[in-house]
This record gives structure tokens, C-alpha cells and sequence, in this order.
């Protein structure tokens, strides 16, 4: 029997995945013949891509110091949108026949649209006007009709239609994905989780950039074996993440397993965590207009999450206050990409939302490369107040 | 043999509709009337149907004339930092929200009245990441101001099709649902109508008007403009502006025709891209009173709040050349579904600052043709770290100009924030720029 997390196989492959990315992807090809697709944002129908066996993968960076890209994007863009470029422009994704990108925030759009300008091998790029009031009742139908563009699109590329079966078998695929991985999420509601915040996001990104069924392979044997493993660190304070894409292991090695005082996140509410998978596909005949609804009324993006008449809050806000009440969160780490407007911008209201619930939290900027001294400070300073009772005992 | 000048006749009647609109707005309960705020590009025919007293306040010039008196500024942009806004949030927003904050309202003369006037509502679009997030922060920061934002990030207008426009209309016709329902009014079709007939009229004229300035002389600088172009964004839809407008349209008319520029020598023609830096317009002066450099304007001041064709259908080519009206197009407006249906399609189709977000090859097209069609020496571009929409594709923009032979300069700064530009750096750049092409500064 395995005793600890970290020496189980299957949690050892997920990290691999994750760092292995474009080795994966590029063996996929050898493989099985087939076509590559980077996506640049959680809301590309994924599945429409995958029903034309073409194997998507999200466009991410490496963290690593860069100047390659600042010819072509300014400087107040964010660190994640130019270290994606810059992946592209040291030829790290050659191996990729397209790219694609669901409308989100304008710093990626800036960036996909010099990656597709400049990245060699890019035989298919596609701009795809998702909408952004999700919170509006028509959302859903106008996605509908651009989906209905992307599918077209995607089967004029590949010379194939893309038939209800193929569809059905990757919704399938895709929510047995949204399922396992939110089953993940779930073993973490306990007062020991097996799992840290680490594994979660190896987990959860290794599964955006290898195929979905060979993953939910591995998911599916890493659940069944997880429960005997017995938890070998201390929880210490349950933290959730929110925030900006964040899949840096420093960050999650220093709070996690770095500081004099143990902490574990238990819950990461950013797009390489819960808002990917969150929500299944209801397929109850028009696969694409079920698919619109998912991405629609899935957890938003900040991006997308704003007052319209009648309804005055963020669906995002709920969904993080009812996470906080069901994972028992002691604290809230807010790890915002450094200019990443989408999430300033519901900054000042999320802290009044933590701070009337009497939730502490801690506002990080995320850089390509992070400030670990300083963080560690931060983090552990927060820790220590809020046992400052404990002094007086 | 210098150029004749002459201050512009219409000055002051620009002048004196921009004072009376902030007032207007601050005093508007005095009388029962209905206020309402909300970006410059918010649909404003549609609160129109309201009635004939009311009065929006659109907060992107409302920022700029914030960042303009640069104390008062000041004391909003911290004011909001310290509740916990990012400082390279949009400087427009941040003066705004400084203001609600501070509970204090600027007028158009920097007079600083207390506290803030409240809108009745809120009614904005949203196609960069900030608008409709700008009004309900806003509107949590005034305790709770009813707010609704419409989704207009279809894409740009040459792949405009009748799902695209539907899925906007649908939106307008449930604001108007909203607005009956939060002001008490009942909604009068025949004053939307009006409104979007005068929309159109206003920013089609602005277009003719900007399309008026490819003449040598130039008839305007486009620190003049900023005093023109800025009605497209207060009220477009009021009959007075298009009466502005029109006035505005024979005066340049005639100046090009009598030979009158806006410089006594204008040895230099250039354009710009951004938004400027409003607190430093100094900048244009400076170009003009040591270089004889004239901007001629700008794809910000003409395609903000004007008309145009634009790309054609193939997405290949720019056409700086004005949209038309509902009248010249032959489309008729006869009840409250056709005159949305004409304000979204005009809108989403037409208006030059919702295309270029979708594409660098759409602003590389939009740029370097209008340096062709306004003869244009050179662009000076404003890497501008206030606005994330207006700097989006600046870059590509400026390599692509490059190789196909635009000589090209680049300052950094802030649209509206007085913290964020150098002064002395960017004449600097400037004099090196002049320099480099040969230009010789003015006895």
C-alpha cells in the first residue's frame, strides 16, 4: 500500500502530464495521426474539438523570465498573456496545427491574436465571440448560434463533419472529466484532506492538456486508491484560493509545505481548478445548444460576471460563499495575475463580501515569477493573526 | 507666407452645452427628472423613451475632465486606491469611482459640488473587461443604484449577421422593461424613435466633419476637436447636438474653402491613436508652437463617437469614409423594435472603436489608412497604460506601420492619471523624433 500521496503512480503520471505537456502533445500526434488545437480560455467548447478527434490543449506559460515578447505586447498586459506568447515565439508550441480562443478578457485576446499572427504551423485559428453578459437570459442562445459557427468552422478545417454520435461521445468523455475531478474537490470537504492544494492543481491541469479519456483513466484509479492512503502532513489552516489562473507549483509548494505554520488549500476557485470543471454538460438532444448552456451558467469568469436589471450580485460571489461555508475555510488567499483588470475589478467587493462574513483573507498579485520571501512573510503574518488569541492564553 | 487663422465661430455654443449638461444632470431632481449614468458608448436613444427630462451623465468624460484638473484627481484616484483599487485599473473609471467615493461632483469649470448627484439608474454597455463592472462597482459604492449593462461583444461589423444584432436587441427591449419598471414611466416609443434618428445624424456628421480635415491646411487640431468630438459621447441622441454638429459642419466647410487652418504654419501633419494624456495636452501645443506639427486627428477622436464604413465585407480594407443615415440608407423607422433593431445594427456595424478589438489586422488597417487619407507625415502613438482597450494592438500597430515605411513614435503615459506621465521625457521624444526626420523647429 502506497503511504503517501505523492509515491502513488497515478498522482507521479499527473505530474508528469503537467510537465511534460508538449512532449505529451507531441506524441499524441505521432500516434494517433491527429490534429493538435491550443485553446487560450476555458470557455472554448472543448468537446466540439474533441468530437472531431482533435486533441485540445490549453495554451500556458513555463514562469520563466522573459523579454521575447515585448515588441508586440505592452507592458501593463499580463504576465500570463505574454508568458503564453512567449512559448509560442520560442517555438515551444510548433507542434500545433491550430489555435483558438473563447472571448474573454482582452489581455489574452491580445495574446492569441499575435501567437496565431506569429507562431509557425498554425494552419487554423478561430476567434470565437463568446458571449459576455452570462448573467443575461439570452446568453445562451447566442452562444448557441457561435458554436454553431465553430462547428462549421472546425469541420471545414478537417474536411469532416462532425456527427450528434461524435458529439455525445465527447460530452460524455468531457463529464465523466467534470465528474471525477469534481469528486477530487469533494474529498476535500474532510477534516483531514488526502490531498493538498498542489495535487489539485496537477490534477486538474494535467487534465487540460492531455486527452480527456486516457486521464479519466488514471483519475478514476487515483479515486479508488486515495481513500486508503492515510494523510501524512498536518492541515493546519484551510485556505481557499481565488484568483487568476494559477499553476505555479512554487507558489503552492511555499504555502503549502514551505512555512513555519502548516496550511493546506482545500478548495481553488480559478480556472486551472473548480471554475474549469464545475457543471456538466446537460445533453438532452440539441448537443449544441446543451453544450452553450454549460459554458454559459457555468461558474463565470470575472470577466463575465456583472449586475443586469433585475439581478444585482456575481454568480462567482455565491458560489465562493457557499464553498467557504461547505469546505470549512478558515481563510481566503485572493491570487490575482498582476494587471489582470477582469479580477481587479471585483476585487474591492469580494474583500467587503470576506470581510462581512468575518472570513480573513490576503490579496497576492501573482508575476511570472513569484516573490517567495515576501509571500512567505505575507502569508505566515496572516496565519499568525488570526491565532493572536491563542497569545493571551 | 503664413496660414490664415481664425478662433472657431461655434466655440462657444460647444462650450456652453457641455457646461449646462453637467448641471443639468446635477440638478435634474430639482424638477422630478429622471438621471441616469453610464458609459459614453451605452445605447443613450434608449433612456430617451422616457421622457424629455432626461439627463445622463456618460462617465468617460466625465474621468477626463476629472484627470484635466489634476488636484482633484488626485485626491479621487487615492481615495479609491485605498478602498482597493488597482492602480492600472481604466484611469476614466478610477477618477469616477474616486468621485463617488469622495462624495464630491466636478462640473465641466472644476467647481467641485457636494455630494455626488445619484443616478436613478445605471445603464452601460460592455465590450472591454471594464464597463459594466465600472457601473456595479459604482453602483455598490452609491448603496445599491439599479443597473443594467448590455453584452455587445459580437464580433466586428463586416461579420455582423441578424443573430448577432437579435441577441443585442433582445437586451434593449428587456432594459426597456427594466427602466419602466425602476422609474415608474411609461415608455414613449415615439421619443426613441426621435433619439435614434438624431444618434445617427450626430455621428454621421461628426464623421463628414473629421473627413473635412484631409484638406491642407488642416481646418481643425485636434486639441480643438476634443471639444467637438466629445458630444458624440455626452448626449448623441439630442437634437441640439445634431443642430451643433450641423453648425459645426458648414463653419470647417467654409474654412477649407477660405483657406483657413489651425496653424499660422503647418509644416508637419500627423496623427495620433490613443486617448491623451488629459491632464498634459500640453503635448499638442508644443508640437505646434515649436515644430508647426498639426494632428489631424485620430482613429480615438474619430472613431470613438463617429460613423464609418469601415472594414469592407471581405475584412480587408479600411474605408474611412461616413456611414449612412437611416434616411440615405432607405431603412425606415416605424415603431420601438425597428428603431432598436437600426441602433444596434448602426452601432455594432459602424462605430469604428467596436471593430478594432477583435483583430490586430483591423486596427493595423483602420491606422494606416487613415495616415494615408489624411496625409498624415507620421503617427505619434500614446502607449496609454489607462486604458487596456484603447492600447490593444498598439504594438503590432507600430511594427506593421514601420515596415510598410510610417515613420512612427511612441510616448508612455496615462490618459487620466497625473502620476503616470513624464513630462520632460516625452518632449524629449519628441525633439529626438522631429530630429530624426529632418523636421527643423520654428524661429
Amino acid at each position: 500500500m502506497t503511504t503517501s500521496v505523492d509515491d502513488m503512480p497515478q498522482m507521479k503520471k499527473f505530474r508528469e502530464w503537467f510537465e511534460n505537456r508538449h512532449e505529451y502533445a507531441k506524441k499524441w500526434k505521432e500516434k494517433t495521426g491527429g490534429r493538435v488545437v491550443g485553446y487560450y480560455c476555458t470557455y472554448v467548447p472543448e468537446e466540439i474539438l474533441y468530437a472531431a478527434e482533435i486533441l485540445p490543449v490549453r495554451v500556458l506559460g513555463s514562469h520563466e523570465p522573459e523579454s521575447i515578447t515585448r515588441p508586440y505586447l505592452h507592458d501593463m498586459y499580463c504576465p500570463f498573456c505574454h508568458d503564453t506568447l512567449a512559448q509560442g515565439l520560442q517555438g515551444r508550441y510548433n507542434y500545433l496545427d491550430g489555435v483558438t480562443l473563447a472571448q474573454s478578457c482582452l489581455h489574452m485576446r491580445q495574446s492569441y491574436f499575435s501567437f496565431a499572427d506569429r507562431v509557425p504551423n498554425i494552419e487554423w485559428s478561430y476567434y470565437l465571440p463568446f458571449p459576455h453578459g452570462v448573467n443575461n437570459p439570452h446568453a445562451g442562445d447566442f452562444a448557441k448560434h457561435e458554436f454553431e459557427k465553430f462547428k462549421e468552422s472546425v469541420e471545414e478545417w478537417t474536411g469532416a463533419k462532425i456527427s450528434d454520435s461524435d458529439l455525445d461521445r465527447a460530452i460524455e468523455v468531457y463529464n465523466r472529466s467534470r465528474e471525477l475531478l469534481t469528486k477530487v474537490f469533494e474529498l476535500r470537504k474532510a477534516e483531514n484532506p488526502p490531498i493538498t492544494g498542489l495535487h489539485a492543481m496537477l490534477i486538474v491541469v494535467s487534465s487540460q492538456v492531455v486527452d480527456k479519456e486516457e486521464h479519466n483513466e488514471v483519475l478514476e484509479s487515483f479515486l479508488e486508491e486515495v481513500a486508503e492512503v492515510e494523510p501524512d502532513r498536518e492541515v493546519g489552516t484551510r485556505l481557499m484560493l481565488i484568483g487568476s489562473e494559477d499553476y505555479d507549483i512554487e507558489l503552492f509548494e511555499l504555502i503549502e509545505y514551505g512555512m513555519s505554520y502548516p496550511a493546506t488549500f482545500v478548495f481553488e476557485e480559478n480556472c486551472t481548478g473548480s471554475r474549469y470543471f464545475w457543471g456538466a454538460v446537460e445533453n438532452g438532444g440539441d448537443r449544441i445548444k446543451a453544450l452553450a448552456e454549460r459554458y454559459v451558467y457555468r461558474v463565470p469568469c470575472p470577466a463575465k460576471d456583472w449586475a443586469r436589471g433585475d439581478f444585482f450580485g456575481r454568480r462567482r460571489f455565491q458560489f465562493i460563499e457557499n464553498v467557504i461555508k461547505e469546505w470549512n475555510v478558515d481563510a481566503v488567499i485572493i491570487a490575482q495575475m498582476k494587471f489582470c483588470d477582469p479580477h481587479e475589478l471585483d476585487i474591492p467587493s469580494l474583500r467587503d463580501m470576506l470581510d462581512r462574513m468575518g472570513v480573513r483573507h490576503l490579496h497576492l498579485e501573482l508575476d511570472l515569477t513569484q516573490p517567495v520571501g515576501q509571500f512567505r512573510t505575507r502569508v505566515e503574518a496572516m496565519i499568525e493573526a488570526m491565532g493572536e488569541e491563542d497569545l493571551f492564553i | 507666407m503664413g496660414v490664415k487663422v481664425r478662433p472657431f465661430e461655434c466655440w462657444d455654443d460647444f462650450k456652453k452645452y457641455r457646461m449646462e449638461y453637467y448641471r443639468n444632470y446635477l440638478e435634474a431632481k430639482e424638477n422630478g427628472s429622471i438621471r441616469w449614468a453610464g458609459s459614453a458608448w451605452a445605447f443613450d436613444p434608449v433612456p430617451a423613451g422616457l421622457g424629455e427630462d432626461v439627463y445622463p451623465l456618460t462617465g468617460e468624460p466625465y474621468g477626463a475632465t476629472a484627470a484635466f484638473f489634476r488636484d482633484f484627481s488626485m485626491r479621487a484616484l487615492e481615495t479609491i486606491e485605498r478602498k482597493g483599487a488597482a492602480r492600472d485599473l481604466c484611469g476614466y473609471m478610477r477618477n469616477y469611482w474616486g468621485s463617488v467615493a469622495m462624495d464630491k461632483y466636478l462640473l465641466a469649470d472644476g467647481a467641485e459640488i457636494e455630494p455626488f448627484p445619484k443616478p436613478d439608474f445605471n445603464f452601460t454597455i460592455h465590450i472591454c473587461c471594464t464597463h459594466a463592472k465600472w457601473y456595479h462597482y459604482a453602483a455598490e459604492l452609491e448603496g445599491g443604484v439599479p443597473t443594467y449593462a448590455v453584452d455587445i461583444s459580437v464580433g466586428p461589423g463586416y461579420l455582423l449577421n441578424d443573430k448577432k444584432i437579435e441577441y443585442v436587441v433582445r437586451q434593449l427591449e428587456d432594459a426597456i422593461q427594466w427602466m419602466e419598471k425602476v422609474t415608474g414611466r411609461e415608455y414613449d416609443d415615439e421619443l426613441l424613435i426621435r433619439a435614434v434618428e438624431n444618434e445617427a445624424r450626430s455621428m454621421t456628421l461628426w464623421s463628414k466633419i473629421c473627413k473635412l480635415n484631409q484638406n491642407t491646411p488642416a481646418p481643425m487640431e485636434e486639441k480643438s476637436m476634443f471639444s467637438f468630438y466629445v458630444m458624440t459621447l455626452l448626449r448623441r441622441s439630442d437634437e441640439k447636438i445634431v443642430k451643433l454638429y450641423e453648425k459645426l459642419y458648414k463653419e470647417v466647410e467654409s474654412r477649407v474653402k477660405r483657406g483657413i487652418g489651425a496653424l499660422t504654419q503647418e509644416q508637419f501633419r500627423f496623427v495620433t491613436d490613443n486617448p491623451p494624456p488629459w491632464p498634459f495636452l500640453k503635448v499638442y501645443r508644443y508640437l505646434e508652437e515649436n515644430y508647426g506639427a498639426v494632428s489631424v486627428g485620430s482613429i480615438y477622436t474619430f472613431g470613438l463617437g463617429a460613423a464609418w464604413l469601415g472594414m469592407d465585407e471581405k475584412g480587408e480594407n479600411w474605408i474611412w469614409e461616413p456611414a449612412p443615415t437611416p434616411e440615405e440608407a432607405g431603412y425606415e423607422i416605424h415603431d420601438r423594435r425597428s428603431a432598436l433593431w437600426w441602433t444596434a445594427m448602426f452601432n455594432l456595424k459602424y462605430r469604428a472603436s467596436w471593430q478594432h478589438e477583435y483583430s490586430h489586422w483591423i486596427r493595423k488597417q483602420e491606422t494606416y489608412q487613415m495616415v494615408k487619407d489624411w496625409k498624415a507625415d507620421a503617427i505619434i502613438m500614446h502607449l496609454n497604460r489607462g486604458c487596456e482597450l484603447w492600447n490593444m494592438s498598439t504594438l503590432e500597430v507600430r511594427d506593421y506601420l514601420v515596415r510598410n515605411g510610417v515613420s512612427v513614435a511612441t510616448y508612455e503615459g496615462n490618459m487620466a492619471d497625473p502620476r503616470e506621465f513624464d513630462e520632460a521625457r516625452t518632449f524629449n521624444v519628441i525633439d529626438s523624433f522631429m530630429q530624426s526626420l529632418g523636421i527643423e523647429k520654428l524661429t
